[in-house]
């Protein structure tokens, strides 16, 4: 047995992404005596966070409605200039803001990076004493003889690649608390094993996933226009019948992000959402903006797509679920930290009188209750049709559809269709016989850029020797199923080139590239048969995003 | 016996520096900075001399802006006692460091300094050399292997032709590689005793040193990007390509 060290705190939150930086602010400006403290993976805050961002500030102008005063890197960019384009092969047609719903129009938001938000934030709630540990990623939950969440325990640091101990072998320690906030993003590995234990998923439908790949590059001064952003749908998912988009934002110092959305629901097993986005940025539309311009970063997260019908139950003995690990994305607006933030206030609001009353260990189904009533509610209530009438009728009537739904519910209250149900992204992939491979073209290295190229400029880094945090549950399946029926999809969706397929005939094998591993999650989500589990490697590893 | 440790803020080893688009250095706005992996060898070594009982006090120093405080509390994270930064927000080349250092060394009075042997953003490999001829005291650089006995150092050097032992008579400088140890993770318990342990804050004039730069940055660029190769059919295709080339 090893000897573990135990820290005890009132509340311990687990991710320092917006939502969860939001519930420790609002914790300490309800009880500036709770002893708070928040775990992050990353190397520090904002090392793991990918977003576009457009950021409606909402929740923000609640949380610290000074904000624009101190010197908060959000109101650098308003958002000036909104446009959403329906891509054609070779051309792009604007969408008239007439047709849109007004929510839609990114009036009032701000573009920036969300790391460098989670940075600021990070500076507020340490000011107000929330102990802050980048580094440190929260690895297992730990449970009191009731069943109820008692606290987690954090990573072991220098194991070899068996697992042994090495000489700089630092056991991971217990973070106890009176309750535990799972604040780790979309398909956090933690919040997916709570979920399951206490069947919080039992209400609602499945949670779906489309995976975000980004880029930020320099751009010619000539081209930049700071706040105009742009969203595209259409091609180039269009050809393989797969739905997603992409977007363009011109922020500061002559940056522009941009990314695209791969819904993971795609069924032909062929479709690499890596090479369509090098495809997208060839679009002439696209081209001209970038071009002579300079990529600085890329990396790739997971975004939650299944709006409000997919919300779990937030509440369970000892500990909350908020922001992304419960999903609060509402998916035409493609936003979720405001909603991610709100929810993070919410269950604080709940947890600072739990604590006076010391309490511990119990659900608190106040949170969940005035998330349920909350802005965040009648936000997504609104949408809730947009994704599933794409996904039922494809990308050009389910978007008309969709925006018939969602002009409905403005207008009257309620929608044209009742609220539609959602089929889990790992059992949409195809069998790879019933489909076409597709042929990507070869990047020029000018725009587009081979996949480990660009990993490198996530500035990803594992430890050679220590465990691999990609199991397999079972490790035949790669050969005997993912490559035998689906043409092994996972050298394909994965964004980072971590799983190869070697060999040939009966020598096949998969080679897990752990090392290049930019926590995205997709592989924990998109596997056929959910043979991938995706855990946390040693602490500080990962990417290290500059401004994502 | 104390030991002095310098710590430098530097990029971190995992990020890829991009110059700024006028070219007057490389962009450090919002980028991952850590404590230089030399001096990471030169805190844990210094801190394996106190568990063996040979050090009494780490005293960490740090020239650097104000957030190089950070890299100093990694370093009590990892077992040093106190701190000291040299705040400045100018550029410090390694004279202006040594500078600091003699300093530093004359008031505090060390039996031992470890330095890593070079940062790895500028790559300058001269700051304990010049501190070692400025206090007038022995130098071990590119050290493989530290042993205290007595009143004397004994230091294995990595060099070209293989390894050299020398033993110099304490006070000493020695210079950090790459094997001499393997830094330890600081736990979550010593980085908040970390937070209290003390840290003075000082300015080079506290110590009568002018950092003014001796050396002007005339342009940063980034190495071109390596041309792409030709692939050759066979060993007399290879044998003309070298020959049209010079190289045989």
């Amino acid at each position: 047995m090893i000897d573990r060290e135990e820290m005890h705190y009132d509340v311990v939150v687990v991710g320092g992404g917006p939502a969860g930086l939001s519930c420790a602010i609002r914790l300490k400006q309800f009880s500036p005596d709770l002893a708070v403290c928040v775990l992050e993976k990353g190397s520090e805050i904002g090392a793991h966070i990918l977003s576009g961002a457009v950021v409606d500030p909402r929740a923000l102008d609640e949380l610290l409605p000074d904000w624009r005063d101190l010197d908060c890197p959000l109101a650098a960019t308003p958002v000036t200039d909104n446009w959403h384009w329906v891509l054609g092969k070779g051309k792009h047609r604007a969408l008239p803001h007439a047709i849109m719903p007004r929510f839609m129009s990114n009036e009032g938001c701000y573009t920036a990076s969300l790391g460098n938000l989670c940075r600021w934030l990070a500076a507020q709630a340490e000011a107000l004493g929330v102990e802050i540990f980048p580094g440190f990623p929260a690895a297992e939950l730990l449970y009191d003889e009731a069943g109820a969440l008692r606290g987690v325990r954090t990573g072991d640091m220098g194991l070899d690649r068996e697992g042994n101990p090495r000489p700089d072998f630092q056991p991971g320690m217990d973070l106890l608390a009176r309750y535990t906030v799972l604040a780790e993003g979309a398909r956090g590995h933690l919040s997916k094993q709570a979920i399951a234990r206490f069947d919080l998923a039992r209400d609602c439908q499945p949670q779906i996933y489309g995976l975000g790949i980004k880029e930020l590059w320099d751009i010619k001064p000539e081209n930049h226009v700071p706040g105009r952003v742009i969203h595209t749908q259409g091609w180039p998912l269009s050809e393989s019948g797969s739905w997603g988009g992409g977007f363009l934002y011109h922020q500061a110092e002559g940056q522009v992000a941009l990314g695209f959305v791969t819904a993971l629901d795609y069924k032909n097993p062929y479709v690499s959402p890596y090479e369509e986005f090098q495809r997208w940025k060839q679009h002439p539309s696209i081209r001209a903006i970038i071009e002579g311009g300079k990529r600085v970063a890329y990396g790739a997260r997971v975004i939650n797509e299944g709006g409000w019908q997919s919300v779990p139950h937030l509440a369970f003995p000892g500990g909350v679920l908020v922001g992304c690990a419960a999903g609060f994305v509402n998916v035409p607006r493609i936003k979720g930290s405001h909603t991610a933030m709100k929810s993070g206030m919410l269950a604080a609001e709940a947890l600072a009188p739990a604590v006076a009353q010391d309490r511990r260990g119990d659900a608190l189904e106040d949170y969940e209750t005035a998330l349920r009533s909350s802005w965040i509610a009648d936000e997504l209530k609104l949408v809730q049709n947009a994704q599933p009438m794409v996904a039922k009728f494809g990308g050009g009537l389910g978007t008309v559809l969709a925006g018939a739904d969602m002009w409905a519910r403005s207008l009257l209250g309620f929608g044209i269709a009742r609220p539609m149900a959602h089929h889990s992204d790992a059992k949409a992939t195809g069998r790879a016989d019933l489909y076409k491979p597709i042929a990507y073209p070869k990047p020029d290295g000018v725009i587009s850029f081979d996949r480990l190229t660009n990993v490198a400029f996530s500035a990803t880094n594992h430890d050679e020797d220590e465990p691999c945090h990609l199991k397999l549950a079972d490790p035949a399946v790669p050969v005997n199923v993912n490559l035998k029926l689906y043409a092994g999809p996972e050298a394909r969706y994965c964004p980072a080139g971590v799983y190869e397929f070697l060999g040939e005939g009966a020598e096949t094998r998969l080679q897990i590239n752990a090392q290049n591993c930019v926590h995205c999650k997709t592989c924990d989500i998109k596997d056929p048969t959910g043979n991938i589990t995706w855990v946390t490697p040693q602490g500080g590893e990962g990417p290290n995003y500059p401004n994502m | 016996m104390k030991v002095l440790v310098g710590v430098k803020r530097v990029i971190d080893y995992n990020v890829r520096p991009r110059v700024k688009a006028d070219g007057s250095g490389v962009d450090l706005a919002n980028v991952k900075m850590s404590m230089n992996p030399f001096d990471e060898i030169a805190v844990e070594e210094a801190v394996r001399l106190k568990e063996k009982g040979v050090a009494s006090e780490i005293v960490v120093v740090s020239v650097g802006p104000a957030k190089a405080v950070d890299t100093l509390r990694t370093a009590l994270a990892m077992g040093a006692d106190r701190g000291i930064l040299v705040q400045t927000d100018e550029p410090v080349e390694p004279l202006a460091v040594a500078k600091l250092f003699h300093a530093i060394a004359q008031e505090e009075a060390p039996g031992l300094v470890i330095l890593g042997k070079q940062a790895i953003d500028d790559d300058s490999n001269q700051t304990g050399q010049m501190l070692a001829a400025l206090w007038g005291r022995g130098q071990g650089t590119f050290a493989s292997a530290v042993a205290i006995e007595g009143d004397a150092v004994t230091v294995t050097r990595e060099v070209d032709g293989g390894l050299e032992t020398l033993k110099l008579s304490l006070p000493a400088v020695v210079t950090t590689d790459l094997r001499l140890n393997e830094p330890r993770f600081a736990s979550l318990p010593n980085i908040m005793k970390a937070r209290s342990k003390p840290v003075a804050t000082k300015a080079p004039a506290d110590f009568g040193v002018d950092i003014t730069p001796r050396l002007k940055t005339l342009s940063v660029a980034e190495p071109a990007p390596r041309k792409a190769g030709v692939k050759v059919e066979s060993v007399d295709a290879l044998v003309e390509k070298l020959k049209e080339l010079g190289v045989a």
